[in-house]
């Protein structure tokens, strides 16, 4: 076990709660915190790579976190006004509740 | 400065998954928010561990100080007044969770069984100066996209978000 | 000892003068007493620094409530507080902080039965907390400041400030209170509104400093042209404006009057501090206080030359004196400011800032990329760029002043 083992296993814990949030919750908005909490996984990954890659003077992964934050700004910006506009239109913020076009 | 890292590491893990797991057990909206705001913050802790800090503060300025308050107005705009009437069902929330156990299992075992080899001593973090030079150098391009990016997601969320079509009587008349 | 990330005053300041280097100095005489192990006076060292600027500024935060009762008084003809003597002595009624911290020790605290007991708690402590991060970063003196010279200085503390606006919102809504919750909301959206044009408008200062560390800043205007008339950035075209807008979203982030609508007391009670009593409110004070100190802690870092003396034949003056004269003329003008002017309502609030503040603050920062690419203009040039630089700071201020009231004029109520 070196330290970027433990860093990876951290991120992977970290990806799963993300991922258990956005499965298993009803409302739209926690779903979308379960999303970014797993976008911020992805990054804790890139920046563990970066701090033991032989150059990090490359500093390629934390180019891509910084892009990936603001990539994640725009998904909360976007996402967040799709939950009001889903709430204008069915009173509710659940995602059960949308369900106009089950089968 | 004395440090001990894995120590400093193991802190800021459990801080972090503990917050984020406590998060998503409470019913509260705004109480998960507040322990997830908690768990970005460890997040950001993370990275000044890892030595870069200007990624570190930009999490904390963007998550904390932009993100939150996003989702803040978004969960104060949609108060549920009644009850839940379509709530998941027990089993709903169970298979999630399943889902999700069995994933960090995948991914962890993945990660133990993978022969890596950290480059632990060195101890270069990059400058500001390094990260500017290197965002209007080899990836201006990139920063170019975002740029065009962030400016099409403000616009795209305000059309979605405002109100479908100006009304008849919009601005609302006072009444005499 | 070698320079670290968190060294505490560090005394390796090229000696101006005695009076420049003592806090250094007495550190090290201090810690020179400890056994010679490097982390435990490295210990020491970053705790006296903390605690010597605790000291000051929670002195300078008693003092400026005295004071700003004692300066509104006299705005509005009357004396403020006058009447606190300790052991027969009144001095003006200085001591009245002190009173006034015994009185809010004692009295009551009140929590709401329906109220969320933990977020009504925690809401003022983290609002102290987060206002006081930003003192981490602003540089006090010649190498005085806490982190060390950090390297992304300028964003910490952008960082580092734009969470008590959680701590606002956690007090209005933990309240379980109309008009608090009313009073976060407005909070949260001036907030925001605000700190747009702050962060735009100190972008120009690290453009032309080449850095975002705001020692870095101080320095690139430590020079005087002829020894009297200071490099500052607010003796720019783009700094004055810059610093103009920089001082109204300042106000307004410090919810301060003008922008004082979370609180508006003739509108929504005392707004998110409705349900707070006793030493929780006296903390929220506290808060508003520090947040303010540091906003102007800031605001002389980037426009007003920091620690650096106005004149060359000041520099007699140890640099912190400076800086703290500064930032206490700074925070009067704040206090001048709420005696002056109304609070604005809460769509002129808003139109301020996005119709005006914003569209300034982006022109500034091409006014300001102007300037740096004309920096080595000369004779007839100079004058032209300055020209140039002033047109573009005054014209589209005095266009857009014009369009932001045109069609508002005065309204007609009607009552039924």
């Amino acid at each position: 076990m070196t330290p970027l083992h433990l860093c990876l296993i951290f991120s992977a814990l970290l990806f799963s709660l993300g991922l258990a949030a956005a499965l298993s919750r009803s409302s739209s908005i926690l779903v979308l915190l379960g999303v970014e909490l797993m976008l911020n996984a992805a990054n804790l990954n890139f920046i563990a790579f970066w701090r033991f890659s032989p150059n990090p003077e490359a500093g390629h992964g934390v180019l891509f976190v910084l892009f990936a934050i603001a990539v994640a700004a725009a998904e909360a910006a976007v996402g967040l006004a799709l939950v009001i506009a889903v709430y204008r239109h069915y009173r509710s913020s659940c995602l059960q509740d949308a369900n106009q076009l089950k089968g | 400065m004395p440090d001990f890292p894995l120590l400093t590491l193991g802190v800021i893990a459990a801080v972090t998954l503990v917050s984020a797991a406590v998060a998503f057990s409470l019913k509260n909206i705004l109480h998960c928010l507040l322990l997830l705001v908690v768990s970005w913050v460890g997040v950001a802790a993370f990275y000044l561990w890892a030595g870069a800090e200007f990624i570190a503060f930009a999490q904390v300025l963007v998550y904390v100080g932009a993100i939150s308050m996003v989702v803040l107005f978004a969960v104060l705009l949609t108060r549920q007044h009644q009850p839940e009437e379509n709530s998941p069902t027990r089993a709903f929330r169970a298979w999630g969770a399943l889902a999700a156990a069995l994933v960090a299992t995948a991914l962890c075992a993945a990660v133990v069984a993978t022969p890596l080899e950290g480059n632990s001593s060195a101890d270069a973090g990059l400058s500001v100066r390094q990260i500017g030079e290197l965002l209007m150098g080899p990836h201006v391009a990139a920063l170019l996209i975002i740029g065009v990016l962030l400016t099409v997601a403000l616009l795209g969320a305000v059309l979605l978000a405002a109100p479908d079509a100006p009304k008849e009587n919009f601005p609302p008349k006072t009444k005499p | 000892m070698k320079p670290c990330a968190l060294a505490g005053f560090a005394s390796e300041a090229p000696t101006f003068s005695s009076l420049e280097a003592l806090p250094g100095d007495l550190s090290d005489w201090l810690v020179s007493f400890l056994p010679d192990i490097e982390w435990l006076r490295w210990l020491t060292a970053s705790l006296l620094a903390i605690v010597l600027i605790l000291t000051v500024f929670g002195l300078t935060f008693a003092m400026l409530t005295v004071t700003e009762r004692k300066l509104l008084g006299r705005f509005q003809n009357r004396y403020g507080p006058n009447r606190v003597r300790v052991f027969g002595i009144r001095v003006f009624g200085f001591f009245q902080p002190f009173a006034d911290a015994v009185k809010a020790l004692t009295k009551e605290d009140i929590v709401p039965a329906a109220a969320d007991k933990v977020l009504h708690l925690l809401a003022p402590v983290c609002l102290v907390a987060f206002s006081l991060l930003g003192f981490a970063v602003l540089p006090y003196g010649r190498e005085m400041t806490l982190l060390g010279n950090l390297d992304a200085a300028l964003l910490f503390f952008f960082a580092a400030t734009s969470a008590s606006e959680l701590a606002i919102f956690m007090a209005g809504w933990s309240s379980r209170n109309k008009y608090a919750l009313l009073s976060a909301m407005r909070a949260l959206a001036q907030l925001i509104s605000y700190e747009l044009p702050l962060l735009l408008v100190a972008v120009p200062a690290v453009m032309l400093a080449g850095t975002l560390s705001l020692q870095g800043i101080v320095l690139s205007q430590a020079d005087w042209l002829g020894g009297i008339l200071p490099h500052w950035n607010i003796l720019t075209p783009w700094g004055f404006a810059g610093a103009l807008i920089f001082y109204i979203a300042a106000l307004a982030e410090s919810n301060r009057c003008p922008f004082d609508l979370p609180e508006g007391e003739s509108e929504i009670i005392a707004g998110f501090l409705t349900e707070y009593s006793g030493f929780k409110y006296a903390l929220f004070f506290m808060g508003e206080y520090f947040g303010m100190a540091a906003l102007a802690g800031l605001g002389v870092t980037l426009f007003l030359g920091g620690w650096t003396a106005p004149c060359e034949f000041l520099q007699f003056i140890p640099s912190y004196l400076w800086f703290y004269l500064k930032l206490v003329a700074v925070v009067l003008s704040f206090m001048w400011m709420r005696a002056t002017l109304l609070r604005l309502r809460m769509d002129q609030l808003m139109r301020l800032s996005w119709k005006f503040l914003v569209p300034l603050a982006l022109v500034n920062l091409g006014n300001a990329a102007f300037w740096q690419f004309s920096s080595n203009w000369e004779g007839a040039w100079l004058a032209a760029r300055w020209a140039i630089s002033l047109a573009v700071a005054i014209v589209p201020f005095l266009l857009l002043a014009k369009t932001l009231t045109a069609g508002l004029g005065p309204r007609q109520y009607r009552y039924a």
